[in-house]
């Protein structure tokens, strides 16, 4: 009975400490104060009204969303191929490229970020978008290589032979019979590299200039100018879009998949 | 000539030659197992028939026809897998039809074929269910309909009943057997068990080390062994290797220090030239000293027994190393008894030795 009381408390005590900001940021918002307050005087929606006045949100969202789909795709595109080979073939320096794929998470994202400036924009002087482009596509490949690897990790690649010997092909059968079975892991890996991809700040941040800016970094430009809602507000849409996205996963694969590998 | 054949092949796995000038020739609508412990080669030899492994020497050939460097799915062989391998996303009937329509054939002829041979194989109703409802039984005979329904030159088989629960390896071998018999195809069939081959095969070939120690129908195998290997992997737990032997009018005289054991002449092993003799432990009959005839004959003492149900099996001393001999008994004799061994002539076969793990005499 005492362990269950004490169970029980802790259970609370770390809900309030993980959920407590993000209910103060939500009552927050709905403020009409022009600074964040808590609890609020007067409710209002006119913060988030502001998110659409603001110059450079709604821009910067698109920015955001266009990089992040884009490099999710490029990353995929690089992503599953490796994944695949490394699960399936066994080869010379097979761990040593296992490691290199999965590098970007170990490298602190301001180094990356610094030494992507340093070459992608100064160097070679690319344009930004192509610099954020690059840089988002290393910063998802590992999560995807990483997921999409755990789910063919139990594949049995027996059953790709027998497509074979029934005459089809090595692509079609790559098609037909190991896609269908690792889409779960395609899509999971997809999903959190987006995410991973969406907040990013710390490479953004260097990849930014005249124009071009991703979400986060807009927001964290804003806040150094101005303490009212609009971030609390802004805030609370992405949560919002967030947990869709989770719930998404969760009614597609079942939250499990992310924690069982 | 032969339907399939393979013609000094040598095949290699990281510079290790598994396979080295390797021969093998099946006739057609014959079921061949190829039979040997782990590591000899068997699955080699199978998976190079079916075209996932390559030769970098010699050829395979199928009804004359090169096949040496076809791909895999351009073979149109049925191949059955240890672990089924069946498509876990696809119904029962797409996996059966999964070869069908590879091959572009009508909506309408693959759901008669595919339902047809859901009847042959025994899986009538079960179309819609999808493996990871099925047994392990069940998922096997999907596995066979699967290789089947293509209507295969070659049907092959890399140990399909190794992960069944032993009455059911039975009745899944005896249901093999019947559809291969049934639908006259060839049929290559790999597996470490020695029973499971012996009950289905036209043919057994019996490997070592890469090399076909014998290839024979399974009685003869059984009988009459061609080498000691073979005789060790099939039960003869006796080895001698005599000193000099003596032809006579009716069999021949083998010796070994001043024993003398007459081996008569039998169908299947006249003419080896070997010098070692194997004896089954089931063939060796107990005499007390007294009633000891003079030829084939041992004296030793008994020095351990164990019960196998069916006999009891005694390690016997004798002046010519040890013996296992399986005798049925009532009430077993106790170690330190002293008795006569028998060794029936028509019991010895002589083999050619190669490499055997036990080893007596």
């Amino acid at each position: 009975m005492a362990n269950r009381i004490l169970l029980t408390t802790f259970t609370t005590l770390v809900f309030i400490f993980l959920l407590g900001p993000l209910a103060i940021i939500a009552a927050a918002s709905f403020g009409e104060a022009s600074v964040l307050q808590f609890p609020p005087d007067n409710w209002s929606l006119k913060w988030y009204a502001n998110i659409f006045e603001v110059k450079g949100f709604l821009d910067t969202f698109k920015t955001s969303m266009i990089v992040s789909f884009a490099g999710n795709v490029f990353a995929l595109l690089l992503g599953l191929p490796a994944a695949y080979a490394l699960s399936r073939f066994t080869f010379k320096g097979k761990a040593g490229l296992q490691t290199f794929f999965i590098s970007p998470v170990l490298i602190p994202g301001i180094v990356l970020g610094f030494s992507l400036l340093r070459y992608i924009i100064v160097t070679f002087n690319l344009p930004i978008y192509a610099a954020l482009f690059i840089g988002h596509t290393i910063i998802m490949l590992p999560f995807i290589v990483r997921v999409i690897s755990s789910n063919l990790a139990s594949f049995d690649f027996s059953i790709e032979e027998a497509a074979i010997s029934l005459g089809a092909s090595r692509i079609g059968t790559f098609f037909r019979i190991v896609l269908p079975n690792i889409r779960a892991g395609i899509l999971a890996g997809i999903l959190i590299a987006f995410l991973e991809s969406f907040n990013n700040v710390d490479l953004s941040v260097f990849m930014t200039g005249p124009g071009v800016s991703t979400l986060p970094i807009q927001m964290l430009t804003y806040v150094e100018n101005y303490f009212d809602p609009t971030i609390a507000a802004l805030s609370v849409l992405l949560m919002l879009l967030t947990a869709v996205l989770m719930f998404a996963i969760e009614r597609l694969l079942g939250l499990s998949y992310f924690t069982k590998n | 000539m032969a339907y399939l054949s393979l013609q000094q092949v040598s095949v290699a796995y990281q510079k290790t030659n598994i396979l080295e000038q390797f021969n093998l020739e099946i006739q057609e609508g014959e079921l061949v197992s190829l039979l040997g412990p782990s590591g000899c080669g068997k699955t080699t030899t199978l998976r190079l028939i079916a075209g996932f492994l390559h030769a970098h020497e010699g050829a395979v050939t199928l009804q004359d026809q090169d096949y040496t460097n076809v791909p895999v799915n351009k073979r149109n062989f049925g191949f059955v897998f240890q672990n089924y391998a069946l498509f876990p996303h696809m119904s029962v009937f797409d996996n059966v039809a999964f070869g069908l329509r590879q091959r572009k054939e009508s909506k309408s002829a693959i759901k008669t074929k595919v339902l047809d041979m859901l009847d042959l194989v025994g899986l009538k109703g079960f179309e819609n269910r999808f493996p990871s409802e099925l047994s392990g039984g069940q998922s096997q005979r999907v596995a066979i309909a699967r290789a089947l329904v293509i209507e295969p030159d070659l049907l092959l088989f890399d140990e399909p009943l190794s992960n069944l629960d032993a009455n059911l390896r039975v009745n899944m071998r005896l249901e093999i057997r019947r559809i291969q018999q049934e639908l006259g195809i060839t049929a290559v069939y790999v597996s470490h068990d020695q029973e499971e081959c012996f009950s289905i095969s036209d043919q057994v070939a019996i490997m070592n080390k890469g090399n076909i120690e014998q290839l024979s129908n399974p009685a003869d195998i059984y009988h009459y062994p061609k080498t000691s290997f073979i005789a060790d992997f099939i039960g003869f737990k006796n080895f001698i290797t005599f000193d000099r032997k003596e032809k006579q009018t009716e069999g021949t005289t083998y010796y070994k220090a001043d024993t003398a054991f007459v081996v008569a002449d039998h169908p299947g092993s006249t003419g080896r030239e070997g010098m070692m003799g194997a004896i089954r432990p089931e063939d060796i009959t107990f005499h007390t000293r007294e009633n000891a005839a003079h030829t084939n004959s041992l004296s030793g003492t008994i020095h351990t027994v164990i019960f196998l149900g069916r006999s009891y099996q005694y390690e016997v001393r004798t002046s010519l190393g040890n013996f296992t001999v399986n005798e049925e008994m009532f009430a077993p004799l106790q170690p330190g008894t002293e008795v006569a061994l028998t060794f029936p002539p028509d019991k010895w076969v002589i083999v050619e030795k190669t490499e055997v793990t036990t080893h007596a005499g």
